[in-house]
């Protein structure tokens, strides 16, 4: 009795034990963050409503910064990157729809995927390797030089000041972005169908209004949304939970910019397969 | 000085895991004193300092900020007391993303109404008492290590705080600065009837500045009094402190060999 009081771990760990406990762990972290963002989701949208009758507004101005960071400032990558796969998808497409001598349906095949799944992936994507590591890089190194806990001290709500703002943005610029994308990826896939097929672009224009429906875009769009709550949570919950200097900042940047993308990707599939069933 | 408390510490303990860091703490702030707080590395003098701005909750105990319990306080009643309080940390924490000017201004932009050149002129007055006219358009990234702590001082006595605690306010600084910075508190004080409390190491400037210091160790509080009871002291640990003289533990064999071999088992086995 008294010897296993007096040594604090005398059994040799089992392996198997080890491995249990590893998986416990990380199941109970994991569950605490999920939790942590729902929570920060919840206060940012408490302060975006009640923050003025209770003194404390989520400011305009911090909301235009946020959107100039995480939408005007990626408009040039996101237009290129999905004039590339628009035109890509018209290769690809007329090249497979050969097999069938049906190639006029390319612009079809064009048409649903930028607007359903292009657009809002390649949107998600570039805005969380660009803004949702650095949203997780400035909350992370605000944290460690304390200025998180100057705003706490100065009676400054960090959710408010620092969350809020980033995500209100996010929620607007994604989907804002997505549309763009979806535009420019469009034209990029019509200039090669032009080109090869010799369609005018005014057909191709023409062709393109007669196959997509309202729902197509919204169901892009509406993707995109979450896609961008997705980001700004992600690169929240991973800034604020840095510990560890300035090598624990470039840990969570990497962390968040894996995470978020995973996240993007598997709530993409999950979208695609719940709204093709309705 | 027997006017009213501005701070009162009861009966505060706290954990950090399942160590413990503060031990049954009781401590007494007056309005208008500078009460300085010192110890060594380790002592629990930046824990107690977190506590007593409220962003650490004690595993129990009471902290009676301007006579309200701000370990019950609602969010708003904090929020309200806060603005009666400025910080100046140690490594300044002033937002990267603003010069200097709007990091000043930065509280009075979150709590008050005034118009842009009012707050402005008022920021610019702080400047000018920690002596920083003309740096207003600098980013904290371009300022040395006095600046940075200058401005931070700038910016905790921006809205006139009832309160004041410094971090290791001359840290790391040359002793004109931190002589001017010392005189600075003092100037505080005398013409607000500011309470300041310092947590610092920095004997002199202890020395200087000081109405009364608490000296903590492992989480206790060794003595608080005055500059003349405290270097009067007869306690060891405080003369140590004071006189920088290297602490001697007493050696434990067994405990001195589990650390360097890590092995749980030893001390059983040599104590047999």
């Amino acid at each position: 009795m008294s010897d296993a009081q007096e040594s604090p771990n005398p059994v040799p760990p089992n392996p198997l034990l080890a491995l249990a406990e590893r998986t416990g762990k990380w199941t109970m972290s994991s569950v605490t963050e999920i939790g942590f963002a729902f929570v920060l989701l919840l206060e940012s949208f408490y302060w975006v409503i009640m923050g003025r009758s209770r003194k404390q507004p989520v400011r305009l101005p911090s909301i235009f910064v946020q959107c100039m960071d995480i939408g005007i400032g990626a408009i040039p990558i996101i237009s290129a990157m999905s004039f590339s796969i628009g035109m890509m998808l018209a290769i690809q497409g007329i090249y497979s729809l050969k097999l069938f001598g049906a190639e006029s349906k390319v612009v079809i095949g064009v048409a649903f995927s930028m607007t359903r799944e292009f657009g809002p992936l390649i949107t998600g994507i570039l805005v969380a390797g660009r803004s949702g590591s650095a949203l997780a890089a400035r909350i992370g190194t605000m944290r460690i030089t304390q200025e998180v806990d100057a705003l706490r001290v100065m009676g400054i709500n960090p959710v408010r000041f620092l969350v809020a703002p980033a995500l209100l943005a996010s929620c607007v610029m994604v989907p804002a972005l997505t549309f763009l994308s979806i535009l420019v990826g469009l034209s990029g896939a019509g200039i090669y169908v032009v080109v090869d097929l010799g369609m005018t672009f005014p057909a191709y224009i023409d062709n393109i209004i007669d196959i997509l429906s309202v729902d197509d875009v919204m169901h892009g769009l509406v993707k995109s949304l979450v896609f961008g709550i997705l980001i700004a949570m992600i690169g929240v919950v991973n800034g604020s939970s840095v510990s560890g200097g300035a090598e624990g900042v470039g840990k969570v940047t990497t962390r968040s910019v894996v995470q978020a993308i995973s996240a993007i990707i598997v709530t993409d599939m999950i979208f695609a397969f719940v709204l093709t069933r309705w | 000085m027997t006017s009213k408390p501005a701070i009162e510490v009861i009966d505060l303990v706290t954990h950090y895991g399942n160590r413990r860091i503060l031990n049954h703490i009781n401590l007494t702030i007056n309005t208008g004193e500078i009460m300085v707080i010192m110890g060594g590395s380790g002592s629990g003098k930046s824990t107690l300092l977190n506590h007593l701005l409220g962003l650490l909750t004690p595993s129990t105990g009471h902290i009676r900020l301007l006579g309200k319990d701000i370990t019950k306080a609602k969010p708003m009643e904090l929020t309200a007391l806060r603005q009666k309080m400025g910080v100046a940390f140690q490594g300044g924490a002033l937002f990267s993303s603003m010069n200097v000017l709007e990091n000043i201004m930065l509280p009075l932009r979150e709590h008050t109404n005034l118009d842009e050149a009012t707050m402005q002129i008022m920021a610019r007055m702080k400047m000018e008492v920690v002596s920083l006219a003309g740096f207003e358009n600098l980013m904290p990234s371009e300022l040395s290590g006095g600046m940075i702590k200058r401005a931070a001082l700038a910016r905790a006595i921006v809205m006139d705080p009832r309160v004041l605690f410094c971090d290791e306010p001359s840290a790391g600084l040359d002793p004109v600065v931190s002589s001017a910075i010392d005189d600075l508190i003092l100037t505080l004080r005398d013409a607000m009837n500011m309470t300041v409390v310092v947590v610092t190491h920095e004997l002199e400037s202890a020395y200087k500045i000081a109405d009364r210091i608490c000296v903590l160790d492992r989480g206790d509080i060794l003595a608080v009094g005055t500059v003349a009871e405290i270097r009067g002291s007869t306690n060891e640990r405080i003369q140590n402190l004071l006189n920088r003289r290297t602490e001697e533990t007493e050696m434990d064999p067994d405990a001195y060999l589990r650390r360097l071999t890590d092995d749980p088992l030893l001390p059983r086995a040599a104590s047999r």
